[in-house]
């Protein structure tokens, strides 16, 4: 397999972007789950101790404050693990942010599969589900640390809550440095005849290797990166599946109403196209190494490039 | 921090109270649903925030040097809405879409939507860390006005509440009082001696003990003593180094005789008897104020 050039851990260039944007942007403040430690907004805090608010173990409360300090003009950027922010502050995050529209950014940490030695109570893999299904809410979930640093620049321009996909494992760099992430709009990686590939957050490095190694088979892999799976960009997905009329989703993120949801839907409804969700399936996670866990649950290059083999073939 | 002044007496205060336990029942009314129990219990208290109490500009509702107040046992929605229709946010007659379709006036608080409405609030508990939020960012933004909190002495029992008071008092934060609205009844309850009889979540000093326990400053007060609300909220608002809690002992349904602790009146609509003995007890005439 082609192998990208390495690069870090979204988590920690998300530490080190906020950090920047605080030195022009006296709105952003920031509110620690007890987890600054691992999600890298330790950056934040020696830089501006008195713009860090350490919230203790209250997800709960911690989602309400953000919303008390939103209120007031701020931009609070919420960090702990995705788990306790999507699962157990869930009901703060609806009725005080979404309903609202407070503009409070919610920084899913440890998203996904591969969370280290964590297992399945960390390990949160339908986060993009619940919080697409949540009126009001965006859902970001970026591939690099290039467009991490991007896309956190937009998403606090913008105004409205946000849900941002962090990741712990170091991720290959996919993007050039000048890169530009706009906020709604898919971009294409790869241009190809064959099958359409969509992928979202730390999945689409695997689907560009894998598009590569297929690429030396004679199967011509047209990649869409969808890096905001919520709103969708309906338009660029319609044309995207006409280029090879065979669409391929795939994605670090259980297969039922994330990416591969999100984009049955918008095909079933304006232009329905054979496909495969390719993902997670309807499973909890385990502890485990990060190759292990990839392998086992189907969503290595290698196996990413099988299920795309696969729809080739059988079409 | 300055003491407030407003150009209303406590007798003026009473006299609101009262008018607004007189709409609230007509708004439920004509809704044909709502809650009346706790908007009662809360009614004097709101009174004197409302017109003793928050430095506030009705015409300028998103003034941002504004004190803050959050309902956060928000299913009491009528009340407040009511003192605010009172204190001049918007028309009285306003109030009787409570509950309607395209009403400002939704079954609990919305941000969005009512002028004077500092947090949407509704899922108990949250209101409360809302109103925290909005004292830390008062801090972290150099403003110095008091954010006050309503809760019900049933929202207690959520966890969240808990979480929030630890928070609160480990940044100290002394520009927040809570209002802990201890009526001893909630919409069920545990039973008591029979399936009629419901008795409080917190007996004796249980309540005051918890909040104290998480390092507030504790106050209690009668909450229908219009007089001494006024002289403890502002007693809690002058609270240094710690933020204050005020548990009001009230009565559920005060001021109706047949609703007075009796949980059944939570949510409940009165029949037109029920309504006209209301009126009565409440010195309006039997058709109401509207």
């Amino acid at each position: 397999m082609t192998a990208l050039a390495p690069g870090k851990a979204l988590r920690l260039a998300f530490g080190e972007t906020i950090t920047d944007l605080a030195a022009t942007d006296k709105r952003i403040v920031v509110l620690d789950g007890d987890t600054g430690s691992s999600t890298f907004t330790s950056l934040f805090e020696a830089e501006y101790p008195d713009r860090f608010f350490q919230m203790g173990i209250t997800e709960q409360n911690m989602l309400g404050m953000a919303a008390g300090m939103a209120s007031l003009g701020l931009v609070p950027i919420v960090s702990t693990f995705s788990c306790f922010i999507v699962s157990r502050a869930h009901d703060s995050i609806r009725v005080l942010i979404a309903q609202p529209r407070a503009n409070v950014k919610l920084m899913g940490g440890y998203a996904g599969l591969l969370a280290g030695m964590t297992g399945k109570t960390h390990l949160m893999f339908d986060d993009v589900s619940i919080m697409r299904a949540m009126a009001n809410m965006t859902v970001v979930a970026p591939a690099d640390e290039v467009e991490t640093r991007s896309a956190l620049k937009a998403i606090i321009e913008y105004d409205g809550p946000v849900y941002f996909r962090l990741t712990r494992s170091d991720s290959p760099i996919l993007f050039d440095d000048d890169y530009e992430f706009k906020l709604g709009k898919a971009v294409t990686v790869r241009k190809g005849t064959d099958v359409t590939v969509f992928s979202t957050g730390v999945q689409t490095a695997r689907a560009y290797e894998a598009a590569e190694a297929l690429a030396l088979e004679g199967i011509d892999v047209h990649l869409v990166h969808v890096p905001t799976i919520k709103p969708l960009d309906v338009d660029a997905v319609v044309a995207a599946a006409a280029k090879t009329g065979l669409v391929v989703t795939t994605e670090e993120h259980t297969i039922i109403g994330g990416l591969g949801g999100a984009i049955a839907e918008a095909l079933g409804v304006n232009a329905p196209t054979p496909m495969t969700l390719h993902g997670l399936q309807d499973v909890f996670g385990e502890s485990g190494p990060d190759g292990a866990l990839l392998d086992k649950y189907g969503i290595s290059a290698e196996k990413t490039a099988a299920a795309i083999r696969d729809a080739v073939a059988n079409r | 921090m300055t003491q407030t002044m407003t150009n209303y007496t406590p007798d003026d205060m009473a006299e609101f109270a009262r008018q607004a336990r007189v709409r609230i029942l007509e708004a439920v009314k004509h809704a044909n649903g709502g809650h009346v129990g706790g908007p009662y219990s809360a009614a004097d208290m709101l009174a004197v925030l409302y017109f003793g109490m928050l430095n506030i500009r009705p015409d300028e509702p998103d003034w941002p040097d504004r004190d803050r107040f959050v309902l956060s046992k928000g299913h009491s929605s009528i009340a407040l809405y009511t003192m605010l229709a009172l204190r001049g946010y918007f028309p009285v007659e306003e109030l009787l879409t409570f509950d309607s379709i395209d009403s400002r006036l939704q079954g609990h608080p919305d941000m969005t939507l009512t002028p004077g409405i500092d947090m949407s609030s509704g899922s108990l508990g949250l209101g409360f860390a809302g109103a925290l939020g909005i004292a830390l960012g008062a801090r972290a933004t150099g403003r110095d006005f008091t954010t006050f909190v309503m809760l019900g002495d049933g929202e207690c029992n959520e966890g969240v509440v808990w979480e929030g008071a630890h928070v609160a008092a480990r940044y100290a934060l002394d520009n927040v009082v809570a209002i802990v609205d201890h009526n001893k009844l909630q919409q069920f309850g545990w039973t008591g001696e029979s399936l009629d009889d419901r008795i409080t979540p917190y007996t004796g000093t249980q309540l005051a003990d918890r909040w104290r326990a998480f390092g507030w400053e504790v106050m209690e007060m009668d909450g229908h003593d219009i007089p001494e609300v006024l002289a403890t909220l502002e007693a809690a608002k002058q609270v240094e180094g710690r933020p204050a809690a005020v548990i009001a002992h009230t009565v559920k349904g005060k001021g109706v005789s047949y609703m007075e602790g009796n949980y059944t009146w939570h949510s409940r609509v009165p029949n037109d008897e029920e309504f006209a003995i209301a009126m009565r007890e409440l010195g309006e005439s039997e058709g109401g104020a509207s």
